[in-house]
């Protein structure tokens, strides 16, 4: 999968839970929950969505790490096959 | 004959408007059971039924606009035949009316004596007594049709019955939340992302067991007295993404382990976004709780929803200053907890008390 389908997946799992957001107004370099209101239940159904179409398991201890867009991508490109 | 009436969906919804049935004349229904889907101002709310029974006849069609406690069917009870007569012959000299149009014209309250009967001898038949509540429902002026001028409406009429009817008093507690956060990642740490816990449960659990020693926050306040509930259904705050928000309850968040009160969680906050919720869970938390830590605040001093009698707030888990219990200084991670309650029914001293006993519970993660 390279980094525009990727992206694509990502937003689309943002989407499903945010509907409300423009993708196109998405900042990938500064942090996400500052752009999108998403509590900790929003966070983890992201996660989860992402596990789900990406096969990716996300420790809770890597949260840290994934504060921008751009961070989710790099971590997830990393890891999906 | 059993009467299946529109139950009250909230304190802040007097009527609701019937979506769509479930049932059918003939089926057996079991309690518990979702049979109409009933639009209320926040949402479209799964009605379900209290008691067994048999589909004797549906008395309301979809698309009416109908206040609680209108008999949208009737029921035959197990063991019962249909055809028995349901209600006495009214005595000569009466309207003659059908008893299921009798019932229902009560219902809405409909002047039978007004009205010009279409069935046999001039009998007054179900369809005249919809004619004329539909009649009056054009005479009314239309209800806004936008959802959220509605929700807002509804959010209006509680919280202001609430800032008019209870005298809140409020009280708020910093807890250091070290132990917990340690647990929880431990925890954590050993799980598939499906099966993750998040503090929001943890805290729900917390209440509850603390509840148990405080039972005077937790129940209904009506008719001039307090009426405790033994089980904690609490009430969980969920904001809805368009505006306003929703505090359906967790039945029985005592009794029930820290996963499927998190599964629970995970449910209803789908559900209630999703726009699925079971009458059951809008009509009777015990307590709300509300969770403003995400969006970064400390404190929340919430607002009662009547007719309950107290509601928890927390705030966000950040560092903060913390003198230990020796007298050093550290930082640690803080939350702070809060409750407004219900002077009519409660003191300060108890909710002291209660605050007390909630952070010991928050204290010792591996006792929830």
């Amino acid at each position: 999968m390279n980094q525009d389908e990727l992206k694509k997946v990502v937003l689309a799992t943002l989407l499903a839970i945010a509907p409300e957001v423009e993708a196109d107004e998405l900042r990938a370099d500064k942090p996400l929950r500052n752009q999108v209101d998403l509590d900790s239940m929003d966070w983890l159904n992201f996660l989860l969505g992402l596990h789900e179409k990406l096969a990716v398991d996300i420790p809770e201890a890597d949260y840290a790490k994934l504060v921008t867009l751009n961070d989710v991508l790099a971590y997830l490109g990393a890891r999906v096959r | 004959m059993l009467e299946f009436k529109l139950p009250s969906i909230g304190s802040d919804m007097d009527e609701g408007k019937l979506l769509e049935w479930k049932i059918k004349p003939g089926d057996r229904v079991k309690k518990g059971q979702v049979v109409a889907i009933v639009d209320t101002s926040k949402a479209a709310v799964d009605v379900e039924i209290w008691f067994d029974g048999t589909v004797h006849e549906l008395l309301i069609e979809p698309g009416a606009t109908i206040p609680v406690g209108t008999v949208l069917a009737t029921l035959l009870a197990p063991g019962e035949k249909a055809g028995a007569p349901a209600v006495a012959a009214p005595p000569a000299g009466r309207r003659k009316i059908s008893p299921a149009a009798r019932k229902h014209a009560e219902a809405l309250g409909v002047d039978v004596d007004t009205l010009a009967g279409s069935g046999p001898g001039g009998a007054v038949m179900l369809a005249d007594v919809d004619a004329a509540a539909a009649q009056r429902s054009l005479a009314k002026p239309a209800a806004p049709s936008d959802r959220q001028a509605e929700m807002r409406k509804a959010i209006a009429a509680a919280m202001s019955r609430s800032k008019r009817e209870i005298p809140h008093y409020y009280l708020a507690e910093a807890i250091a939340m070290e132990r917990a956060q340690a647990w929880l990642s431990e925890a954590n740490a050993g799980r598939p992302i499906t099966g993750r816990l998040l503090m929001a449960a943890f805290q729900l659990k917390a209440v509850a067991l603390a509840l148990q020693k405080y039972p005077e926050m937790n129940g209904f306040f009506r008719d001039g007295a307090f009426q405790p509930v033994a089980a904690a259904h609490i009430g969980v705050a969920i904001s809805m993404r368009q505006g306003g928000l929703i505090a359906p309850a967790i039945h029985d968040v005592g009794e029930k382990s820290l996963d499927e009160v998190m599964r629970d969680l995970a449910d209803l906050v789908k559900r209630a976004r999703a726009g699925s919720l079971k009458s059951s869970e809008m009509s009777d938390p015990t307590i709300t709780v509300t969770n403003l830590g995400d969006q970064g605040v400390e404190a929340v001093y919430g607002v009662i929803y009547p007719p309950q009698v107290a509601l928890v707030g927390f705030g966000r888990i950040a560092p903060r200053p913390w003198v230990d219990a020796a007298g050093g200084l550290s930082v640690a991670p803080v939350l702070t907890a809060s409750l407004a309650a219900d002077h009519r029914v409660s003191d300060g001293h108890r909710g002291a008390l209660f605050l007390a006993e909630l952070r010991d519970w928050l204290q010792q993660p591996e006792k929830l």
